[in-house]
């Protein structure tokens, strides 16, 4: 199997789905001969062509708001967000348009709209966010938050292919920091499945997009520093649908749970997991429900600011340890 | 001068009587309580979803707003289907998921509005991008009020119509009164098309109760449209005769502007236009207005009887279902 990136696989699964399906097409601001803010449309334009690889005028709502009406006359726009920040100036189409359109007049809206959100590289208060929970508070939405280049492909795919509006957060830390094999054939990854990222007895983490391979770490440092905690890594990949069943599963098993998200604390999605253990796993529980997530804080600029705002394998290995002295 | 038939006229003015009564319909309903929420009306204003929306096809989309009754009725939408729907019935095109003038329906070309004024706007441009696309020789006709006009989606969305040079009308009623505010304290300009001319759009003020005028005036921008020549926006000049809302006295409005207002009625002027031209004599028309009656009686009777929704549907259509519409 050939090795790719994360940013490489999202590609492949695009350029896949333009290849499978002429109603595809992407629009968004300096994706044709620039090839996108990030690179991930290089080469795109030249296949494709300029009807469908769209670029727009800097106006997020009239790009939207195309993909939208676009999008009920049959296409499956993907609109590119150069940065997940910027998502907010085209709330209103987003949330009151393309969410309630289904419910309303049985209007389909099946369109992506993916680009890079997530700290980690000094983007600064604007170029760093997660902005997922306002989406996943919003019903008629889906939200995709993949962790690896496999998932990349898999859920990019599947987005496309989704009669829904779908908002797809990639995480622009792993863009060229993940490399793995990936399939170079046609594969969905079913939007509402977790995957087990790693299998423990101990302690369950619940985590999603970047912060998966903070899980991760914190499970192999604690196994190597002797602390002999098993750890089991949940990682959701999609927040709406959610796969409940697979997140209580884990938590059933090994009595503990952590929740870990980049996001910020309050009303972040920890809370709504926390809440389902609350109501779904209680008799299963021996210690208390833990988050570990950003702090209530814009995301900062300088390193050190950064470093302390999003979380690290060291905060979680503390609440494993503070969990496992029950 | 665009010739007017007297079988155009007949079904122009017919439209127009049409929207008319059954907004008296609507009123008087909304007053006994039997239509909650809030209704709102074109009246005095019906001379310009009429004399627009007659002159789409079949596979033509009218984007109207909470106005233009008349563009509802043009493209197929049932008298009793509309009543339905402010009832909350279950025969409603939303099946009572919502009121008053949010309906759309995708077989008729319809496209529904949302209540933030002007986010219809870039979606109807998505609209007229899928024909683009799709290489189809369909226009859209996309309506707005003056005080959309101030809103950052329209300014986005005529910019990005203009760019991409769509097969669109953009169709302007400036009553002069967006809720309480007058168009004074709206813009600083004299008028919508001062501002749509900084967007390379061609434009036109149009008196928009006269019907024929308005007829000829889109009869022209839609023609422009379909030769890939790009949208048009037509000011139609007119004057609020109602409150924002039926709950609204609108005493804020001058009554000498009402007064001078009432004498330029569409449907008086254009029935003297029928006679004086002697397309239509005045049998014709007392004829044509007692079908309109029987027609608006026949809807009420037969949009009482449906059935209210069953909350059980409560959650349906929020997503689609799995196994459709892949």
């Amino acid at each position: 199997m050939p090795m790719l990136t994360y940013i490489e696989a999202i590609r492949q699964g695009i350029w896949e789905e333009m290849e499978r399906d002429d109603r595809v097409f992407m629009l968004g601001e300096d994706i044709g001969a620039y090839g996108g803010a990030f690179k991930l449309s290089t080469g795109m334009q030249e296949h494709f062509g300029p009807n469908r690889i769209v670029d727009t005028p800097l106006a997020e709502n009239a790009f939207v708001g195309a993909a939208i009406g676009a999008a009920m006359m049959g296409l499956r726009p993907i609109v590119e967000m150069q940065f997940a920040d910027f998502i907010s100036t085209c709330y209103d189409l987003i949330v009151n348009y393309a969410a309630k359109a289904r419910y309303r007049w049985g209007a389909g809206v099946p369109i992506v709209i993916r680009g890079p959100s997530g700290g980690g590289v000094h983007g600064g208060p604007f170029h760093s966010n997660n902005p997922e929970i306002a989406f996943v508070h919003t019903p008629g939405l889906k939200v995709v938050v993949p962790a690896t280049a496999y998932d990349a492909k898999g859920l990019i795919k599947a987005a496309i292919r989704d009669p829904d509006p779908v908002l797809y957060f990639e995480h622009k830390l792993l863009y060229r920091r993940i490399k793995e094999d990936v399939p170079a054939e046609d594969y969905v990854v079913p939007l509402g499945q977790a995957r087990t990222a790693r299998t423990g007895k101990d302690i369950s983490i619940i985590t999603y997009g970047a912060m998966v391979y903070t899980a991760l770490e914190a499970a192999e440092k604690l196994a190597q520093e002797g602390d002999g905690v098993d750890v089991e890594v949940v990682d959701l990949r999609s927040l709406v649908p959610l796969d409940s069943e697979a997140v209580l599963a884990s938590v059933r098993k090994t009595n503990r749970v952590i929740l870990l998200h980049e996001d910020t604390r309050t009303a972040g999605f920890a809370g709504e997991l926390a809440a389902q253990m609350a109501s779904d796993a209680f008799d299963y529980l021996d210690a208390p429900v833990l988050r570990v997530t950003a702090p209530d804080c814009p995301v900062p600029y300088s390193p050190p600011l950064e470093e302390a705002f999003l979380p690290q394998a060291a905060d979680v290995m503390a609440a494993v340890r503070r969990l496992m002295a029950y | 001068m665009a010739t007017v038939t007297r079988e155009l006229g007949s079904q122009l003015l017919y439209h127009m009587k049409l929207m008319r009564e059954l907004e008296h319909r609507i009123e008087n309903l909304y007053r006994q309580g039997k239509i909650v929420g809030g209704v709102f009306f074109g009246r005095g204003q019906e001379a310009i979803s009429a004399g627009s929306a007659i002159l789409t096809g079949p596979e033509d989309v009218v984007c109207p707003c909470h106005r233009d009754l008349a563009a509802f009725l043009i493209r197929g939408m049932p008298p009793w289907v509309v009543l339905a729907h402010y009832l909350g019935r279950k025969d409603g095109p939303t099946r009572g998921r919502d009121g008053n003038t949010h309906m759309g329906a995708l077989p008729l070309g319809i496209i529904s509005y949302i209540s933030s004024m002007a986010a219809i706007v870039p979606v109807a441009n998505g609209v007229a991008f899928s024909f683009q696309y799709r290489k189809q020789p369909n226009v859209v006709l996309c309506y707005f009020g003056d005080g959309a006009t101030s809103r950052g989606e329209w300014h986005e969305a005529l910019n990005f119509g203009a760019v991409f040079k769509l097969p669109i009308v953009y169709l302007c009623n400036n009553n002069q009164y967006a809720y309480s505010t007058p168009v004074s304290r709206q813009m600083a300009v004299e008028h919508i098309t001062d501002r749509a001319q900084g967007y390379g759009i061609p434009c036109q003020r149009v008196d928009g109760n006269d019907v024929v005028a308005v007829h000829d005036a889109t009869r022209k921008a839609i023609a422009r449209a379909r030769k890939g020549e790009g949208p048009t926006l037509l000011e139609c000049e007119t004057f609020r005769m109602t409150g924002h809302s039926a709950h609204d006295g609108a005493e804020y409005v001058p009554k000498e502007l009402l007064e001078k207002w009432k004498k330029k009625d569409p449907i008086l002027r254009f029935e003297k236009y029928l006679l004086e031209h002697k397309l239509l004599s005045r049998r014709d028309i007392d004829g044509l207005y007692a079908k309109v009656q029987t027609e608006v009686e026949a809807a009420v009777t037969r949009a009482e009887q449906s059935p209210y929704p069953d909350p059980g549907e409560l959650l349906e259509g929020v997503y689609a279902l799995a196994e459709k519409d892949h």
